[in-house]
């Protein structure tokens, strides 16, 4: 049971995540890896709690536990009423604040 | 063995010497401020308040000359106490004030009434007499402060009055030139003027006529020179001497009791009175007083020739006073005796010359406000009271014995060629060449205004009907003040030589004559017979009339005609480097200073214009950068960390 692996997946996963939001076009997929990113933040966390033996880390994962169920909450309901209004669910086409 | 100067302070009836100055002062508030509703009657309220004045100056001669030491100080407030410079307001009473005194408000109250008939017709009458009293006002303070500074006060109060009536017909172009003019050189002067008191403070202490006096031993050679010579260039930029003299002339805009009373017997005279009440100053440093007469006799000259070329009524008699007033400086320069003979040619000169104005205003009313002198002749049958007064004058101006003119040129004529030296010589000669030439303008002007030929022809009333009109005598209003002028002009002669001279003894000392030169039957004698020749030549000359055009002439003739190139000089000296100085620091102004600040502006906005293109409106873009900067704050982290 080597801490070390588990620190080194969730750096895997955080990675795979940012290159994902950079990358994909459709704004669910981009949330997926927003998800993706939040859950490897909280994987280090409990991690560390159990390489030092307190609790620290597990409180702090239920508080993003917590923000990202409330993120998804709105980032969901803004994409349903863009996808309303345009038709069409990709990034690239909410460009409305260009110069 | 030098006697401290102190004046006595003034009491009982001498305390309301004040009111010499309120008086007036009240009148023209209230003549300009209550506008268009004392039209009606402001002229009379003008007058009244100058008479008010002379009543009031002639009980303050008798009383002062009952006095056993002729002399009244009255103090009035505090005015400046700033660190170590007391100024006191206050009021000095002597024989020198009181002399002038006399003079501004008798005199100014023969023209007030005179200006009643002259201006009778003109719509800002009221305006005219609301300046005229702030004239006389200023005047009166000038004349009575005692200190400099209350005089420089008084100094630029009548300059202001001046700059005000010679451009009272301010919608002529001419007009407001000529104010302009006046009181830009007169500036140039005060500039003079308003150092001489500063260097006074900086070194003495105290800038009050007894303290000067008192004073003025402790000082080097090289100050009281500098003081003397600064105090010189304001008394020429108010007398219109050499070179502040080309104002003068174009002063004639203003109307004809503006030139008679300002630019001929009291504001020009002003720079005199500064240079005989500055006389410790002037007394210690010779060679100040070697320059002061070099301005004088150099001045009467310069006035004298241009006079002889000039056609226009007014301008004769300004150049003529420009010239009178030389001699004055010539007087007061040569010190000890002579500055009481200045003082009494300054009497008698605002007497006739005066006169001789009035009965050039006279005879412009009779002849519609025509000037030009070729355009008269024979006027004597139609103004008799004009030609008489005027004649009168005229026989004064040059010297004719016993008129009050031959009393007062002639001894300056004799204390200029008594000099010690060949100054002497130099001097006499200047003088008495000019008193010739003054003989012969004269003579032209009086010939050919007054005799000859008609040069002009009845006018003849549009329309028909009324017969042609001769010019016509003026109205009583107006010949009563040229008769009482005329009066003064005769009668005053010998009383100015002998008493008015000891009635200045208080003030200059005792003096006695010093080795002489020349007799004084041999000057006496060469002036009247220098006198005759020019107006001899003048009478030949002009008898039959002149051309109405300009005939041509010499050089010198010609130069005259351009008042020797005096507004050419000072066109081509400062005028003109002046106006492409402000060409050059204009242009600077544009290109340089505001091309810098707008240049500025223009970077910023250039740069922004480049900036806002990082608004690309894509989201990912955007998550790019977060990205890029949250490496680069772990990087930092580690860096710390590590390092």
């Amino acid at each position: 049971m080597t801490p070390g692996y588990y620190v080194v997946l969730a750096a895997v996963l955080f990675t795979i995540g940012a290159v994902g939001v950079l990358i994909r076009r459709n704004a669910i997929v981009l949330f997926m890896c927003v998800e993706l990113m939040l859950n490897a933040a909280n994987l280090a966390l409990v991690t560390f709690a159990r390489i030092n033996g307190t609790l620290d880390g597990q409180i702090m994962a239920f508080f993003v536990m917590v923000v990202a169920a409330a993120e998804v909450v709105v980032g969901l309901a803004i994409i349903m009423s863009i996808f309303r209004s345009r038709r069409s669910s990709s990034v690239d086409d909410v460009n409305l604040l260009k110069y | 063995m030098e006697q401290t100067v102190e004046f006595a302070p003034a009491t009982g009836w001498l305390s309301g010497i004040w009111l010499l100055i309120a008086i007036p002062l009240v009148s023209a508030a209230v003549l300009l401020l209550l506008g268009r509703r004392a039209d009606r009657w402001g002229q009379l309220l003008g007058v009244a308040s100058v008479l008010a004045s002379f009543g009031l100056a002639l009980s303050y001669f008798f009383t002062l000359r009952g006095l056993d030491e002729p002399s009244a100080q009255l103090r009035l407030f505090d005015f400046i106490s700033v660190g170590g410079l007391n100024v006191d307001a206050g009021l000095l009473l002597d024989p020198l004030s009181m002399i002038f005194v006399l003079l501004i408000t008798g005199v100014g109250s023969l023209i007030h009434i005179y200006a009643v008939g002259y201006m009778a017709h003109d719509p800002g009458r009221r305006r005219f007499f609301g300046y005229f009293n702030l004239f006389v006002s200023a005047m009166l303070l000038l004349v009575l402060g005692d200190n400099y500074v209350l005089m420089f006060i008084g100094w630029e109060g009548v300059g202001l009055a001046s700059y005000l009536l010679i451009s009272f017909y301010y919608l002529r172009n001419a007009a407001a030139t000529a104010g302009k003019k006046a009181f830009l050189m007169n500036r140039v002067g005060d500039a003079g003027f308003v150092l001489a008191i500063f260097l006074l403070f900086a070194t003495l202490g105290v800038v009050d006529f007894e303290g000067v006096a008192n004073g003025v031993g402790q000082l080097s050679q090289a100050t009281v020179v500098t003081i003397g010579l600064l105090l010189l260039l304001g008394a020429c930029g108010k007398s219109g001497q050499f070179p502040l003299q080309a104002w003068l002339p174009d002063a004639m805009e203003g109307p004809t009791p503006v030139s008679a009373l300002i630019h001929a017997a009291t504001m020009v005279t002003a720079g005199v009175y500064l240079i005989a009440r500055a006389h410790p100053i002037f007394d210690a440093a010779p060679a100040a007083q070697n320059v002061v007469v070099a301005i004088g006799a150099a001045t009467l000259l310069i006035g004298a020739i241009i006079g002889c070329a000039k056609d226009d009524i007014k301008r004769v008699l300004a150049y003529s006073t420009v010239s009178q007033i030389g001699y004055m400086f010539l007087a007061v320069g040569l010190g000890g005796a002579a500055y009481a003979l200045g003082l009494i040619h300054l009497l008698a000169h605002g007497f006739f010359k005066a006169g001789l104005f009035l009965g050039a205003g006279s005879v412009m009313h009779g002849m519609h406000d025509q000037t030009d002198i070729r355009r008269f002749g024979g006027l004597w049958r139609y103004q008799p009271i004009t030609w008489a007064t005027f004649g009168l004058g005229y026989l004064a101006i040059i010297g004719i014995p016993p008129l009050s003119g031959f009393f007062t040129k002639d001894p300056i004529i004799l204390a200029a060629f008594n000099r010690e030296g060949w100054s002497g010589w130099v001097l006499g000669s200047a003088a008495l060449l000019g008193a010739g030439l003054t003989a012969f303008y004269m003579t032209r002007l009086f010939v050919l205004t007054f005799h000859g030929p008609k040069r002009w022809t009845d006018t003849v009333h549009e329309g028909g009907g009324a017969a042609a009109e001769h010019p016509h005598e003026s109205p009583p209003v107006m010949t009563g003040p040229l008769i009482a002028l005329a009066v003064g002009s005769v009668a005053a002669g010998a009383l100015m030589t002998t008493s008015v001279v000891d009635w200045l003894t208080p003030v200059f000392g005792q003096h006695e004559e010093g080795h002489a030169h020349l007799g004084h039957w041999t000057v006496t004698a060469l002036t009247v017979a220098v006198t005759l020749i020019g107006a001899g030549t003048g009478v030949a000359l002009f008898r039959r009339g002149t051309a109405l055009v300009e005939p041509p002439a010499g050089a010198l003739v010609r130069a005259a005609r351009r008042n020797l190139y005096a507004d050419t000089l000072n066109e081509v000296l400062f005028e003109m480097p002046g106006k492409y100085l402000t060409r050059a620091l204009v242009y600077l102004d544009n290109r340089g200073i505001d091309g810098l600040v707008n240049g500025l502006a223009a970077t910023i906005g250039g740069g922004s214009g480049r900036l806002r293109r990082v608004q690309t409106g894509f989201v990912r873009s955007y998550a790019l950068s977060v990205l890029a900067g949250a490496v680069l704050v772990v990087a930092a982290m580690l860096a710390v960390r590590l390092g």
